[in-house]
């Protein structure tokens, strides 16, 4: 899959000159970002930085000091509460956690989206929740709690969950933090099979380089309260920038210290 | 999605609480005079009411047949003015009944005890707002000591 | 200069906390209820915070009255008055003990752990997690909770009263040998439905908004990390014991005071 000049001409979502701080401490200074309808955009960056931040910003869960957040159309900073509400039921996030409500089993957490927004009936419902997890491989588990699960079991049931209602946007905040190569092999293919097959728009947040590169068709990374590079794996690979660069090689010291700022150490230790 | 098991206990849960509200109502409190049967309104005035209460009993022969209402000074003579709910169902009292501050026991509640005067002709039957004129006031101990000390200084 | 700043700053921090729960509940109990879906989540929580929360209460109110009634005992056989002790008993249950016991108990057994389990709620996502499925955690999370506890304690305090009198009976009646009739009968005489059952029960309604709200804000404002909640447990039994014992006083003051 390749990205041309049209798919940002009508962008699924489009962040624009977006400045948002905690406090003292800016997050984002005068960011601007494109993510084209249909394709896996990830944004990458060193942890801290707040990239979580920037999908709660999506889904209106915060409020940014200035710039506009467009999604399909609507400008969600501007949304009475009641139009929030409705634009989030067309998207979606995977929490890091999986976020699986303890008190429900498998079966439950995947009908709960259906239940609280749909007047199915139950017989419909049922079939509804078991492809969905068939989808992501966990149909034999419907009936365990949350707590039977593996961690890259939880994630992959989060994910049905997160797709129960056929969302046209999703967000998967860290998907691959603290995976087992197997469990990560799995997720990385079902993002890339529930993004062709269901023609969702995915932005992934991650900073696991190699697993993003196979499945992102555009990314963004972030760094230092704004973009210092964005680009199709070619393009960045290809970028001079050295910050660019050392994000992608791991390289311990460049442009992002490995030092956190501090007095210069003969100083700090005479002190003593 | 909550099981049979969880609905029949918090039904069970609701019952018990409710079997025990009865359980007060009826067992603990007194059932009597609540205030919600009917009753009707006398007065009383009287010299010193001594430790009186709103809701002290009204007692004939020492049985309870309504409440002390309400206690005010009635501001012209500046004696204090008794209402009391009489029980609707002792409604034929002489006009020449007698009312006095009574003390149950050495350190018990004051109460009124109510006594039913002679009938005959010319004596009417208490109704709604009618006065009680012969009360007799509470025995203040101070003023029987004072009293006492008297009679025995005069000796 | 120090202290004056940190005066200011505790009293704004005070505020803005007692600011953001009454948003809560607000947010919670203003929000149109859906009776259909809301019912059954509502049962649950009287199960979890009513039913579980009963053996503690009867099992105290049984000791309470049985101690009520050994220690009045004791004082009142002394002035010959040992037939009031059906009053006695049962006036410090129904007006003090029942009302306030019940709600410290509550408490430390189902306020604790109605923060505990929103705290955790918050620190696992899934309270996020509802508001990105549109759905709003005040109504299905902080709502039906507030109403269970608002709604149990009164139960609770009634058993409370009611088992605690049967363990002052016992220790009374069976066991001292004070008259059975007099017992009931004094006790009868005294106690008056309005003045002191509806009363307790109102006492016991009041507690339970406060302590139902002091939990759940706590756990719903905890700082999402397992230091954060434990130390939210702690401020719930805290704060909420000493809001029933101060709201005690001025209860009494208002209704037993004048």
């Amino acid at each position: 899959m390749n990205v041309d000049k049209t798919d940002f001409e009508s962008p699924h979502v489009e962040l624009k000159n977006v400045t948002f701080s905690r406090g003292e401490r800016v997050i984002y200074d005068d960011i601007s970002m494109v993510f084209p309808k249909g394709k896996i955009t990830a944004i990458m960056g060193p942890s801290g930085i707040g990239k979580t931040t920037l999908l709660r910003l999506i889904g209106g869960q915060l409020y940014p000091d200035s710039g506009d957040i467009i999604v399909a159309g609507q400008n969600i900073p501007q949304l009475s509460r009641k139009g929030l509400y409705s634009a989030r039921e067309k998207m979606s996030m995977l929490f890091q956690s999986g976020a699986l409500f303890t008190e429900m089993n498998v079966f439950d957490n995947v009908a709960f989206p259906i239940r609280e927004h749909t007047k199915l009936p139950e017989d419909i419902i049922r079939t509804m929740v078991l492809m969905k997890l068939e989808a992501v491989g966990l149909r034999g588990a419907h009936q365990l709690m949350p707590n039977e699960l593996s961690g890259g079991m939880a994630r992959r049931a989060a994910l049905a969950r997160s797709i129960a209602l056929d969302p046209e946007l999703i967000m998967y905040d860290e998907p691959f933090v603290g995976q087992d190569p197997i469990s990560m092999g799995v997720l990385v293919r079902l993002i890339r099979n529930l993004n062709t097959s269901l023609n969702l728009t995915s932005i992934v947040v991650s900073h696991d380089v190699k697993e993003v590169m196979g499945i992102a068709d555009y990314m963004y990374i972030i760094a230092d309260k704004r973009v210092i590079g964005h680009g199709t794996k070619e393009q960045l690979l290809a970028s001079e920038s050295p910050l660019v660069q050392q994000f992608l090689k791991g390289l311990a010291d460049g442009p992002v210290p490995f030092h956190y700022p501090a007095p210069s150490i003969s100083q700090d230790l005479m002190q003593g | 999605m909550i099981s049979k098991k969880v609905e029949l206990l918090v039904g069970f849960f609701v019952a018990l609480g409710i079997a025990a509200l009865m359980f007060l109502a009826l067992n603990v409190a007194s059932s009597g005079m609540s205030g919600s049967g009917e009753t009707y309104n006398l007065y009383a005035k009287f010299q010193n009411i001594g430790g009186l209460k709103v809701r002290s009993s009204i007692k004939v022969g020492g049985v309870v047949i309504g409440r002390v209402e309400e206690i005010k000074l009635d501001t012209e003579d500046y004696a204090p003015v008794a209402k009391l709910a009489i029980d609707a169902k002792y409604n034929n009292f002489p006009d020449t009944s007698s009312l006095s501050i009574l003390t149950s026991g050495l350190l018990g509640e004051q109460y009124l005890g109510l006594e039913p005067g002679f009938i005959d002709e010319t004596v009417g039957i208490l109704g709604e707002g009618d006065f009680i004129e012969d009360t007799k006031s509470a025995l203040v101990l101070e003023e029987l000591i004072g009293q006492f000390l008297f009679s025995q200084g005069n000796e | 200069m120090d202290w004056i700043q940190n005066l200011g700053r505790n009293t704004i921090e005070r505020f803005t906390a007692i600011g953001r729960a009454t948003f809560m509940l607000i947010g919670a109990i203003v929000a149109k209820p859906n009776l259909v879906k809301g019912f059954p989540l509502f049962v649950q929580q009287v199960y979890v915070i009513g039913v579980l929360s009963l053996v503690i209460i009867v099992v105290s109110g049984l000791f309470i009255g049985m101690v009520l009634a050994l220690q009045g005992y004791t004082v009142l056989v002394d002035y010959g008055a040992e037939d009031s002790l059906g009053q006695m008993v049962s006036l410090s249950l129904l007006r003090e003990l029942g009302p306030v016991v019940t709600a410290l108990l509550f408490a430390g057994r189902a306020g604790s752990a109605l923060t505990a389990e929103i705290g955790l709620m918050k620190a696992t996502e899934q309270l996020t997690s509802l508001e990105m499925m549109a759905v709003d955690p005040l109504r299905r999370v902080v709502a039906p909770r507030f109403w269970a506890g608002v709604f149990s304690m009164p139960i609770l305090a009634i058993l409370f009263s009611s088992v605690g009198l049967l363990g002052g009976h016992l220790v009374g009646v069976e066991w001292l040998g004070v008259d059975h009739g007099s017992f009931w009968s004094i006790m009868q005489a005294s106690v008056q439905f309005e003045g002191d059952i509806l009363n307790g029960i109102i006492k016991s309604f009041v507690f339970a908004i406060v302590v139902t709200w002091i939990a759940i804000f706590r756990g719903y404002d905890a700082i999402p990390t397992s230091e954060g909640i434990s130390q939210a447990t702690t401020q719930t039994v805290v704060q909420s014991s000493l809001a029933v014992l101060g709201l005690d006083f001025v209860l009494t003051a208002l209704m037993f005071g004048g």
